[in-house]
């Protein structure tokens, strides 16, 4: 086809080649990018992405880059531990956390989204950089512009956690809140990026930037050994990024970097706003909006732009949806912090409690490979966990006091 | 009654460059109608095959989804703005009407 990678529409196919435009003006669709695969053949090889730097640019192969670009951000190429306690308490061996509440720079997978939107953002000669956001890509957005000497103005729902707006402001981007949820902001930016010649990343570079997700699944495939996982679990919000661990892993079949094998795709949301999983549970086909009414506001889409396509990733993979009050994204935060040492944000507690809901049903069998990923950090989110911890009086700094406290709390745990 | 239409850029090819339209329509179905009937170029653009509303296009009434007001069902008000947004996942590619501007400080 000439070009190594160009703008595809998913619905009617039409080819767009490259440039800034996230829909198909014949059929009004969304457009992803398309590669020829066949050309990256001989470049994605393990043997080439292992010999690469440890970060998302080893897969440059398969992402929509310019000839000749060069990513600096190290951003991706996190942790894949398996998850041993966890996995007894919840009854699975073979789990494992894909944990991206490590991702450099800004803790949360949203830093490999950015990195391919700001390479497109270059490439069409953007200085302005903007996005719609509900607090990582925020943050996102924010630190790499800083560092590629773009201006970034960014738009989130005005009661985003504290921790998100100091983590956008504090890389000197400009911020306006909006008094309404992200769903209006989200539509609001689709009208200012008609008008407004800004790179988007979210809006106008939408293909670019969800093609970073892909990222999440070339790692887990390559961290197994360059093996699939039976089951995987995803946070959902827009839904991107459960179909692009699906591109992933398909690419890596066609590429034959793995074996074929059928991975089953499991879709977590929280309860108050669960527009896919709730169209997965009822078997819809048109997914209806909601109103976002949950503590996991990462993950507060009411009106998924991808919701449509992770349906169908769920249905066709033999996967399955739920979801969980916030009651229970306060307690995974809990478990998979207890048990793995790893804090995640409130939608880390939604996908961790998911998980276990998903063992309980039966969906994720005791003896499979599951990868349970994990998107953002938990220094982000403090508030949802802070009511659960007393902050205990400070004690004198001498011997006896502290022995005198740790008889006192024997004693209460005997009395117990 | 009155209701304003707003086309996004992508479909305004097929209004004759028209931004904004005046309609009388009282439901969204006579709206669609009102509106091909005016352009009906838009038609193909704005419907599949099947004649349903293309998946991907958001209607909104003075800044709400129609879906949360009723949907088909929503009776227009007099003064009503409503909205035409292809794929929210995406806004419009760069356009001739599409003016550079810093970002605010």
């Amino acid at each position: 086809m000439g070009l190594s990678h160009q703008l595809k529409c998913r619905e009617c196919g039409r080819l767009w080649g490259n440039e800034p435009r996230s829909f198909c003006d014949e059929c009004l669709s969304p457009l992803e990018v398309t590669y020829d695969l066949e050309a990256a053949r001989s470049v994605f090889t393990r043997k080439n992405i292992e010999a690469g730097p440890p970060n998302l640019w080893r897969y440059s192969a398969l992402l929509p880059l310019q000839e000749g670009f060069r990513g600096t951000v190290p951003a991706g190429f996190t942790p894949l531990t398996e998850a041993r306690h966890l996995g007894k308490i919840l009854g699975a061996s073979g789990l494992y956390i894909k944990n991206d509440a490590v991702c450099f720079p800004t803790l949360s997978f949203k830093d490999r989204v950015v990195a391919t939107a700001l390479a497109a953002a270059r490439r069409f000669g953007f200085q302005v950089v903007s996005c719609s956001s509900t607090g990582n890509l925020a943050n996102a957005v924010a630190a790499q512009a800083a560092r590629e000497g773009l201006d970034a103005c960014i738009f989130i729902p005005a009661d985003l956690e504290p921790a998100k707006i100091i983590g956008t402001q504090v890389f000197g981007a400009k911020l306006v809140r909006i008094a309404g949820n992200y769903d209006q902001v989200n539509r609001l930016c689709s009208q200012i990026a008609e008008k407004y010649r800004w790179g988007f990343v979210n809006v106008n570079l939408r293909p670019y930037y969800a093609e970073g997700s892909k990222t999440v699944g070339y790692e887990v495939a390559e961290q197994l050994g360059w093996r699939l996982p039976d089951n995987i679990v995803v946070p959902m919000a827009g839904g991107s990024l459960i179909t692009k661990i699906r591109k992933a892993f398909g690419e890596l079949i066609t590429l034959g970097l793995v074996e074929e094998k059928k991975v089953r795709f499991f879709g977590a949301q929280a309860t108050g706003c669960s527009p896919i999983s709730d169209a997965v549970k009822r078997k819809l086909e048109q997914l209806e909006p909601q109103k976002p009414a949950t503590i996991a506001k990462s993950l507060a889409i009411g009106n998924p732009a991808d919701g449509y396509y992770a349906t169908h990733v769920i249905r066709e993979t033999g996967g399955w949806a739920e979801d969980v009050p916030d009651t229970e994204i306060v307690s995974g935060i809990q478990l998979l912090a207890e048990t793995e040492g790893i804090f995640a944000e409130t939608a880390g507690g939604v996908t961790t409690s998911v998980t276990k809901k998903l063992i309980e049903q039966g969906h994720i069998g005791p003896n499979e490979t599951t990868v349970v990923c994990i998107t953002g950090n938990g220094l982000k989110t403090i508030d949802a966990v802070a009511q659960q911890y007393a902050l205990s009086p400070a004690i004198e700094p001498r011997l006896a006091v502290f022995e005198a406290l740790l008889n006192d709390r024997l004693a209460a745990v005997a009395g117990n | 009654m009155k209701i304003t239409v707003e086309i996004p850029t992508a479909l305004r090819r097929f209004t004759e460059g028209v931004q904004t339209i005046e309609c009388s329509s009282t439901t969204l179905p006579e709206l669609l109608g009102e509106i091909e009937a005016r352009f009906p170029a838009i038609t193909r653009h704005l419907r599949d095959d099947t004649g349903q509303i293309r998946r991907f296009i958001n209607i909104y009434v003075n800044e709400e989804d129609i879906r949360f007001l009723g949907g088909n069902e929503y009776q227009f008000r007099e003064g009503d703005r409503v909205l035409v947004v292809p794929s929210i996942a995406g806004g419009a590619p760069l356009s001739a009407g599409s003016t550079t501007r810093p970002a605010p400080v």
